[in-house]
């Protein structure tokens, strides 16, 4: 996600790692790069300029306080204010007790407004609310169908007409939601500028009309400097209770998310991570924080892996390291929970300091498909019964699955080890050095 | 010359002139507030150029050109000031001069169908800016058939339909979920039979950054290639004016994919600056072909480096 700003600040951090204590020199050579940093990564100038000011003042402050490991020290400045920066706590949405709750989504042409509804629908439905879908973009061509199929994929019910105009879908969709006992109305209105005076005009009426208990402002993460003003402006005209910032799947180093943060002092509540209507994520400005230094983001890894897991199985799979039964198909199934949890690059961005093994964005899945090409072109009893795999069988596998026999010979070296340390780690013995082993 | 010339420019004008009055009005704040080159006025300029999206790199060079032409020429008040910056932002614009002087809509080959390709991550304006593009052809008496490739999202279809009826031109397509790669192919087949004269392929919106996705893009070009030797005679990339320093590395990897001929930005009726526009000239020097200033069918104007810059420094707005 913050990668690449994550890859900037870290060799930009080390020349301080290294030295005694800040000076004034030392910190305006390492400042002047960081704001360089900040800017390629479409931070508005003047967060910048506030930025720098503020780690600069706090950190000359320090050196007569403390004179020890100062290269941490401007690492924790740099987090205290980037955290600070982002807002310090997750924010959830607001819900009326009273039903229907409403949810009215706006922002700019192309931002991802329709997609992000659908993926709220699809999460609420998921916590057990029924949501209506309610497609008020009258203006962009089959923006009603694209929702009306976002709806059909999740089985969440679209609101629509197209005849009215898009007050009065929304109007009409309070009655329609309370009528058919759908208790929260999500309400997707049209891209616009935010210097169309016309359309700023049509989205303040909608809000006006419906009374929304939550509005939340789309915008692509990618946006350089003008996000500021055009969060600014929406936020002027509707007065929005939080940012969803989407396509922060890319490679973009998503700066707006500080700078829109700042200049409407709004919370991020979403994160969109990709084209699938499950890849929502709450925002965490501390992780986020964490990320940018390079620190990883392992607490979402861990939920990640919560979430994805499922209990049963993986109770079964104790059950069967414990018995050392771990086959290749209890291998197998195992690679696709992990997958689960999403793309590897996704998962291995999130492990702390996995960015200096290089760009993660460049290992695709790949690798792992041949990893489960090679186990798909085992017969049963190869799989549960690895030690029979011969030569000439070894040779069938690499023809049936597209790789090579030393590929075979590769993964099945890497299982018989896998094999052989769970076993010593269920009797006990060694157990300690083993994990000093794994994770050293 | 081109086919939008009876337009004219006043559209395009219009479009910008948000931008015009925010950068004019803080680069003559500036020129009137200061009357030589000092720190403190590069530092100001810095901050307005950075402001505009235009990258620090990019940045960093229009300054050292603007104390290099100070050095050389002496001026002597505020106008000169603001001409001598000009030319600097002109001359980083004008390094691809060749490419951005071609006119877009004179179609460089005898060979029929004249096969367009249309990439771009998601939401920058793939399919408005084909609408647009097939009306400007269409209003030029060519024969014109769009390939609906964008198979994968919701509605891709039906959006470009209404484009198409809006432009009266033919669109093939086939069902959501089947092979882009396919229904290039059988476009380009489909404009071969009918002999028509422009083919345009809409593909689904993506990040720079998936491999898989960017193989697709890489296998449709392979197909249309295929077809006709020379297909995709042009590969334009959309991108959105209000992106920021990102564009550059959407540009480098779309380019390493299928090899862009051009550029096209969109949503510059908005007040994004478009400064992304000099920070990519800048980096891959590869010509901004068309620019979107609108949602109507005609907000579609040829890129041309002296009107933008014009349209963006013309201190009185006719």
């Amino acid at each position: 996600m913050f990668d690449s700003l994550t890859q900037k600040l870290e060799s930009v951090l080390k020349r301080l790692r290294g030295q005694g204590r800040i000076s004034e020199a030392n910190i305006a050579e390492t400042l002047r790069e960081v704001r360089k940093v900040l800017l390629d990564a479409d931070v508005n100038y003047k967060v910048v300029k506030q930025f720098i000011e503020s780690v600069q003042q706090k950190s000359l402050g320090h050196e007569v306080v403390s004179r020890v490991a100062p290269g941490q020290l401007i690492v924790k400045i740099i987090y205290d204010e980037l955290v600070a920066l982002m807002g310090t706590a997750k924010a959830d949405i607001t819900l009326s007790q009273i039903p229907p709750s409403v949810i009215m989504i706006a922002g700019l042409q192309g931002s991802g407004k329709t997609t992000f509804a659908g993926k709220l629908a699809n999460m609420l439905k998921s916590k057990g609310r029924s949501p209506l879908l309610v497609a008020a973009d009258v203006y962009r061509p089959a923006a009603i169908d694209q929702l009306m199929l976002l709806g059909a994929q999740i089985d969440v019910p679209v609101f629509m007409s197209r005849t009215d105009s898009a007050i009065d879908i929304a109007k009409n969709s309070i009655d329609h939601a309370r009528k058919n006992a759908r208790d929260t109305v999500i309400i997707d209105t049209a891209g616009r500028l935010h210097v169309d005076e016309e359309m700023m005009r049509e989205v303040e009426a909608i809000k006006s009309s419906v009374q929304p208990h939550e509005i939340l402002f789309v915008v692509d993460a990618m946006t350089g400097q003008d996000a500021v003003n055009t969060a600014k402006a929406f936020h002027d005209r509707l007065n929005f209770d939080g940012v969803v910032l989407t396509k922060l799947d890319g490679d973009t180093r998503g700066g707006a998310a500080l700078s829109i943060r700042s200049v409407v002092e709004k919370p991020i509540k979403f994160v969109g991570t990709g084209e699938k209507l499950d890849a929502l994520e709450p925002f965490y400005p501390d992780r986020m924080a964490s990320r940018i230094l390079g620190m990883g983001d392992i607490v979402t890894l861990v939920e990640k892996a919560q979430q994805s897991f499922d209990q049963e199985k993986a109770q079964q799979l104790e059950q069967k390291i414990r018995k050392s039964q771990f086959t290749l198909e209890d291998f197998y199934s195992q690679l696709q929970e992990v997958k689960k949890m999403g793309p590897l690059s996704q998962v291995l961005s999130m492990i702390p300091g996995a960015s200096r093994l290089g760009n993660v964005n460049d290992i695709d899945d790949k690798e792992l498909k041949y990893v489960e090409a090679i186990i798909l072109s085992m017969t049963v009893e190869e799989r549960q019964h690895p030690g029979i795999i011969n030569g000439s069988r070894r040779k069938r596998i690499a023809m049936g699955s597209g790789t090579s026999v030393q590929e075979v010979n590769k993964l099945l070296k890497q299982f018989f080890e896998m094999q052989k340390m769970m076993k010593n780690f269920t009797k006990g013995k060694n157990a300690g050095r083993m994990m000093a082993q794994r994770f050293h | 010359m081109g086919l939008l010339d009876s337009i004219g420019l006043t559209r395009l004008k219009d479009g910008l002139a948000k931008t015009r009055t925010t950068f004019i009005g803080k680069l003559n704040r500036l020129f009137f507030a200061t009357a030589k080159i000092d720190d403190d006025f590069l530092v100001h300029l810095e901050e307005i150029l950075i402001g505009a999206d235009v990258g620090v790199d990019t940045a960093t060079l229009v300054l050292l050109r603007v104390k290099a032409r100070a050095k050389e020429q002496r001026y002597e008040n505020p106008a000169e000031l603001s001409s001598l910056v000009r030319e600097s932002i002109a001359d980083v614009l004008l390094g691809n001069e060749k490419k951005n002087g071609d006119d877009p809509f004179v179609l460089h080959t005898v060979t029929k169908p004249y096969v367009i390709m249309v990439v771009g991550v998601n939401g920058v304006g793939k399919t408005t800016t084909i609408g647009k593009l097939a009306f400007n052809y269409k209003s030029a008496g060519k024969n014109v058939l769009i390939g609906a490739a964008d198979t994968f999202r919701a509605a891709a279809n039906e959006q470009l339909e209404i484009w198409a009826k809006r432009a009266g031109v033919t669109i093939i397509q086939q069902v959501q979920g089947s092979d882009p790669a396919a229904v290039a192919f059988d476009t380009v087949k489909a404009a071969q039979s009918r002999n028509a004269d422009v083919v345009i392929i809409d593909t689904a919106g993506r990040l720079h950054t998936k491999v898989n996705l960017m193989e697709e893009l890489k296998k449709m070009k392979r197909v249309m290639h295929k077809c006709i030797a020379e297909a995709p005679h042009e590969v334009l990339l959309v991108l959105d004016a209000s992106t920021g320093q990102n564009a550059i590395q959407q540009a480098k990897q779309f380019d390493a994919a299928v090899g862009l001929t051009g550029l096209v930005v969109t949503k510059l009726d908005g007040t994004a600056k478009g400064g992304i526009i000099l920070a990519i000239s800048q980096a891959l020097k590869i010509p901004v072909r068309f620019i979107g200033v609108g949602e109507q069918i005609g907000d579609l104007q040829p890129f041309n480096t002296e009107t933008f810059i014009d349209a963006l420094f013309d201190k009185e707005p006719d």
